[in-house]
């Protein structure tokens, strides 16, 4: 590890991407990481998305501004490690990752996400919801609202799958989930309005929102009193984002130790206090090393293993749904 | 798209060589195509050129990964394109293009015509075509939040008709989140927009022609069946073209209000090439904009013919 230090403090600069200041708690991280080991950080287009991490690694390759490691949704981690475009590195800490989390030769690994989730206002939802078979309840006439449309927005994709696993469906089936769906629409539950978030919550469009537990935590809660954000008791449905270095990182000693650090009790407490879980919580919980004030802020996770559809699985669900959102939950 | 506004104008006389000039014949053609270049290289880059590299992608086959490798002619992104809830996607955008064209075609077209019979100079004439610029202009997800903040359940008009009437209207079938509801929604700009693009050629109806009429004693009826529709038709007819063009591309207003419940293709070329969800399928969403460009191509093709006969006394 200080061979490592050392290593990358002689490199003395790191390059990430797409990491906004204000996601997950990227902003403090970065601070604390260069004052830390004085180590410079150049954060290329903090607003991008995980495919352009993709061309950036490819098309930049060779220059020194190239992302020596990035952020992205595992389907492009997978695609990426396919592409060999991955150094494989195992965290110290490498045993605590879930193995399901993580690929076996150390291309990517999990380094935060979190659950679909249902959040509710209780100024305007009398009854608690629990499951998404309490959702099936005429009280929340014109309540229920997505972040978007499942056939565009990876979040609102993630909500119908964890619907389908509530109503007997499975990650090789996800056609329960748009029945579920139909449903509410069908009794008046569901406002199928592609702009949920913190000012549909607020204006009363959609006081029911199912999204991300953390994205209702750091986006909904803060101007919402008393916001309530349950993990339904008939599903749990969890997404990480994954780490991964470029094989052709200018700067892999640095790119090695941002790792390391990510991995460490300050980075996952840090993530953490960014509303973001980060895949090592179930450690820092038993060892007592755990953010409390920011473990309160998120719902109870549930008990039992992380399970994740398999990539396979999740390219059949996401045409499932293409093909029949409209038709069945339009009218 | 042709330029309605610009429909109404009488036919230009071209009187070769009436001006009298030193420049050789032979020089004077290319002087005068020389006019159009750089008219021509914007067509042939903003759309020829894309309308090309559109129409190559939508035959080849791509691959799932991030290294691009499209290859292959296939047939399958155009049949994938014209089965399940694609096909249903082109009807829907047709079916709903027309009828926010054709009514809103019919209201704009009465409030230009008050507009055009008020007097020049007047206030309210001024603030109306002011106003309709700015409406014609507001869309997007904007317009649909404009929506839902005053119509949705919570919105603010919804709850004035309950506390005045004591009527929900949601209650009783209203809603915004269908496609009755994006209809509604649409009239909000494709009605200023109409009242924009044929008050140009209302102006165009000279009030000479009017007396001309009353004098040799045509109705009020008459003078719009043989002068004032005859001059207006194609007119009108280009306005609603270009009111189905405008309808048959709005993408985000439609999306925010229907969170994909409604199938509509620019929504499902938006899910295909810039969604989060459905990834390698760039092609099929090439197919489906290879599509539209030959629908607004045949109803490019119809108008020309309709225009043609409508306008066939002008010549």
């Amino acid at each position: 590890m200080s061979a490592l230090v050392k290593a990358a403090e002689k490199e003395g600069h790191l390059n990430v991407i797409t990491l906004p200041s204000n996601w997950a708690n990227y902003g403090a991280i970065m601070k604390d990481f260069s004052a830390k080991y004085h180590i410079k950080i150049t954060d290329a287009n903090p607003e991008g998305s995980s495919g352009q991490e993709i061309t950036a690694v490819q098309q930049l390759k060779g220059q020194s501004r190239a992302p020596d490691v990035v952020d992205v949704g595992t389907p492009f981690a997978v695609e990426g490690a396919n592409d060999h475009l991955w150094a494989p590195y195992k965290v110290a800490t490498w045993s605590n990752i879930p193995s399901n989390a993580k690929d076996a030769n150390g291309d990517w690994y999990a380094d935060y996400g979190g659950y679909v989730a249902i959040g509710y206002n209780p100024a305007k939802v009398k009854v608690a919801p629990t499951s998404f078979a309490s959702l099936d309840n005429p009280a929340y006439k014109n309540m229920i609202g997505l972040n978007n449309s499942p056939t565009t927005a990876g979040a609102a994709f993630a909500a119908v799958y964890a619907a389908a696993l509530a109503n007997g469906g499975s990650f090789g089936n996800i056609e329960p989930g748009i029945k579920y769906f139909a449903h509410l629409k069908q009794i008046g539950n569901f406002v199928p309005t592609a702009i949920g978030g913190p000012t549909t919550v607020q204006n009363g469009t959609t006081p029911i929102l199912i999204w991300w537990d953390y994205l209702l935590a750091s986006e909904v809660k803060p101007v919402v009193p008393g916001f309530k954000i349950i993990i339904p008791k008939d599903s749990t449905y969890a997404s990480y984002y994954d780490q991964a270095i470029s094989a052709t990182a200018p700067d892999p000693a640095a790119a090695r130790l941002w790792e390391e650090y990510l991995y460490s009790t300050t980075g996952q407490n840090l993530w953490l206090a960014g509303f973001a879980r980060p895949i090592e919580l179930p450690t820092l919980v038993a060892n007592g090393t755990v953010d409390k004030t920011a473990y309160a802020e998120l719902p109870p996770a549930p008990s039992g293993a992380l399970t994740f559809p398999t990539d396979a699985q999740s390219a059949q669900a996401e045409n499932v749904v293409t093909q029949n959102w409209a038709t069945q939950v339009g009218s | 798209m042709a330029d309605p506004a610009t429909q109404a104008a009488a036919p230009e006389v071209v009187t070769p060589g009436a001006r009298p000039s030193r420049v050789p014949a032979s020089l004077r053609g290319v002087l005068r195509w020389l006019g159009v270049v750089p008219f021509g290289v914007y067509i042939a880059l903003g759309l020829i050129a894309p309308a090309i590299a559109i129409a190559i992608a939508s035959f080849q086959s791509s691959s799932g990964g991030f290294v691009k490798t499209s290859s292959g002619f296939t047939w399958s992104n155009i049949n994938t394109a014209l089965h399940g809830t694609y096909l249903l996607g082109l009807k829907t955008s047709i079916l709903l293009s027309i009828a926010t064209s054709i009514f809103p075609g019919i209201f704009g077209l009465l409030i230009a015509y008050a507009i055009f019979t008020a007097k020049r100079g007047n206030l309210l004439r001024q603030i109306v075509i002011t106003a309709s610029g700015v409406f014609a202009n507001f869309g997007g997800v904007p317009l649909a939040f404009l929506f839902i903040a005053t119509l949705s359940t919570t919105g603010i008009v919804t709850g004035w008709i309950k506390a005045i009437f004591g009527v929900d209207i949601w209650d009783h079938g209203f809603t915004l989140y269908n496609a009755t509801g994006v209809f509604f929604v649409y009239m909000y700009f494709q009605i200023p927009l109409m009242v924009l693009v044929i008050l140009p050629a209302l102006e165009g109806l000279r009030p000479a022609w009017r007396e001309a009429a009353q004098n040799m004693g045509a109705g009020t009826w008459q003078y719009w069946r043989y002068v004032g529709g005859p001059v207006l038709f194609p007119s009108f007819l280009g306005c609603l073209l270009l009111l189905f063009g405008s309808a048959f591309s709005a993408y985000a207003t439609a999306e925010a209000l229907s969170g994909g419940t409604i199938a509509l293709t620019p929504i499902q070329i938006g899910a295909l090439l810039n969604g989060n969800v459905l990834a390698g399928q760039e092609n099929l969403g090439y197919a489906l904009g290879l599509i539209m460009v030959v629908i607004i191509a045949i109803v490019m093709i119809i108008y020309t013919v309709v225009q043609r006969r409508a306008a066939r006394w002008l010549r």
